[in-house]
Order: C-alpha cells, then structure tokens, then sequence
C-alpha cells in the first residue's frame, strides 16, 4: 500500500484516497507548437525504474493536486511538495542523491 | 416554502454505538485567502470560534469552523440562521475575493455515540484513527466505503460525521452496518 503526505493538509493519506495524475514537471506545447513537440507532451514518458515524479491528487480530501517522488521498483516514498513549482525543491533531490548514488539526478 | 427536513429526518439506529440523524444543520462553505484577517474577523463572528488551525475544527456554543482545504472553510451554524450568516459575510468581506455559500440542504450530519466510534468508523475508512493520528479538534476528510466524508471527535465518545445529502440513507446504512452489536474488533476502544 502506498502512503502519501499531502503537503497541504498533512494528512498521511492512503493510496485509495488519492487519484494518481501520471508523471510531473512535463513541459506543456499547445497548439501552435512542432508536431514532435506536441507528440512528445502528449505521449512521450519516462517510465523509469528508479526515482520517479509523480503527480496525485488528494481526491478524498483537500481536493489539491500535489507532487511526490518515489521510486518505482522498490516503492520507497521519497517525499511529496506542493505543486506550485516547475521543479523538485533542492532538499528533496539531495535526499535523493544520498540514497542512490547512482540516480543520474532530475531531467525535466 | 416547503418544510426544511435532514436526511434521514432523525433516523436512530442503537448498536454497539448510537447513530443518529442530528437534524437541520446549518452549512456554509467559505473559500476565500484563510491568511487574511478580516476574513478570521468575519469567521469569528458568524461562528464564534478562531479560525481553525490546517485540519483543525473549532467548535463553540454559536457554531464551529472546520478547515476543509487551503482556501476553503466549512462553517457551521444555526440552520434558520445560515442564510442570513452567508449576507452577513458577504457584506463582511465585499471587495475580498471569497465565495460564501449555503450549502446546508446539500449535507447530511450524523452522530456517533458510544466507546467504540473510532472502531465504526474504521471499518469504513483508510484513515488512522488511533488516538495518536486522529485527535479531538481535528477533521478528517475521507472516504467510507467508497463515499466522500468528513469527520470529527468531540471527545473519545462523540464523533460526526458529515456526507453529501444525496448519499446521506447510504453512508447512514454503511454505519449501521459496521455497528451492528457484537461485531466492534474493539482495536481502539
């Protein structure tokens, strides 16, 4: 079971009470923009195995969108912020950074 | 105008707790910038209460103020009242960017009485609701079952909880349900 503080209410909210909203910090192109840009925003995702951002919704609760960072083969939580930001805060990706080594860091 | 009735009309239900249909009940959503004063001034004088603080409800003899979410605020009054409490703050806050609406007919409330309310109220929802987690003066919005509420202890044996009219017999139903006597896992209580 995944568990997720949302950053606004604090609340320590289980997977079923939340709505997940797929990868964050993905750059929107609207409709004046290339074909490959546009293909990209639409359709193209990371789907790494390791750290991952995600984006989820508090559905069940404050209704607020928000960010979180785990990893996806061991589920390990990493953090959540607020999602009035186009990327990770510092902390979080030093936090990251001192559990694996080896993540190349945050590309947007 | 027709006769303002709750939900369930005071439906009681006696088991290992007593649900009950707490009746009219005023409900004002407020949304609104909670950091600003004139709108804790405005709060307070509809409700008589301090702004509640992040998950927080304050409840007083004239009403409560539940927070809801960042910008939002669930203001409980006198049902006769709540009209004119949504005039009062509207006058109170015109030229601030708020939205203050009745919503009392929209809600239905229910109260949980007995030791083993935390127990009831788990069996329908993910939340932690031990003591430490889930405290007096704090409201929980989640889900039970599978509908939206929010809830709240005024002591270890009260609980509300308050759910969307329209799903008001079901949610009443869900609690009977995980009341019946003799079924409480008493982990909580």
């Amino acid at each position: 079971m995944l568990l997720l503080t949302c950053p606004y209410c604090g609340v320590e909210a289980d997977e079923t009470e939340l709505t997940p909203g797929g990868e964050a910090h993905i750059t929107r192109f609207g409709a004046d923009s290339s074909d490959n840009d546009f293909e990209t925003y639409l359709f193209m995702r990371k789907n790494p195995k390791g750290v991952h951002f995600e984006r989820w919704r508090h559905a069940y609760g404050c209704g607020k969108w928000f960010h979180a960072a785990r990893c996806t083969m061991t589920l390990e939580v990493f953090g959540t912020y607020k999602a009035q930001t186009f990327e990770p805060p510092k902390a979080l990706i030093n936090k990251i950074k001192k559990k694996r080594p080896n993540w190349e860091g945050f590309v947007k | 105008m027709s006769k303002a009735v709750s939900a369930l009309q005071g439906a009681v239900f006696k088991g290992s707790v007593t649900i009950k249909d707490t009746g009219l009940q005023g409900m004002i959503t407020l949304r609104g910038d909670l950091s600003s004063d004139i709108l804790a001034k405005a709060v307070k004088a509809a409700t008589g209460v301090a702004m509640p603080k992040v998950g927080g409800i304050n409840s007083g003899a004239k009403g409560a103020a539940a927070w809801m979410s960042p910008d939002e605020l669930l203001l409980l009054v006198d049902h006769a009242k709540a009209d004119a409490t949504v005039a009062k703050l509207d006058k109170a806050l015109a030229g601030s960017h708020i939205l203050a609406v009745n919503v009392s007919d929209a809600r239905a409330m229910f109260s949980l009485e007995g030791a083993g309310i935390r127990d009831v109220l788990a069996k329908g929802s993910p939340a932690n609701l031990s003591s430490d987690a889930f405290k007096i003066g704090e409201m929980r919005r989640t889900r039970l079952g599978q509908l939206p509420v929010a809830f709240w202890l005024s002591s270890e044996k009260d609980a509300s909880v308050v759910c969307f009219r329209s799903v008001g017999e079901h949610v009443f139903n869900g609690l009977k349900n995980a009341a019946q006597k003799g079924t409480s896992p008493k982990y909580y209580s």
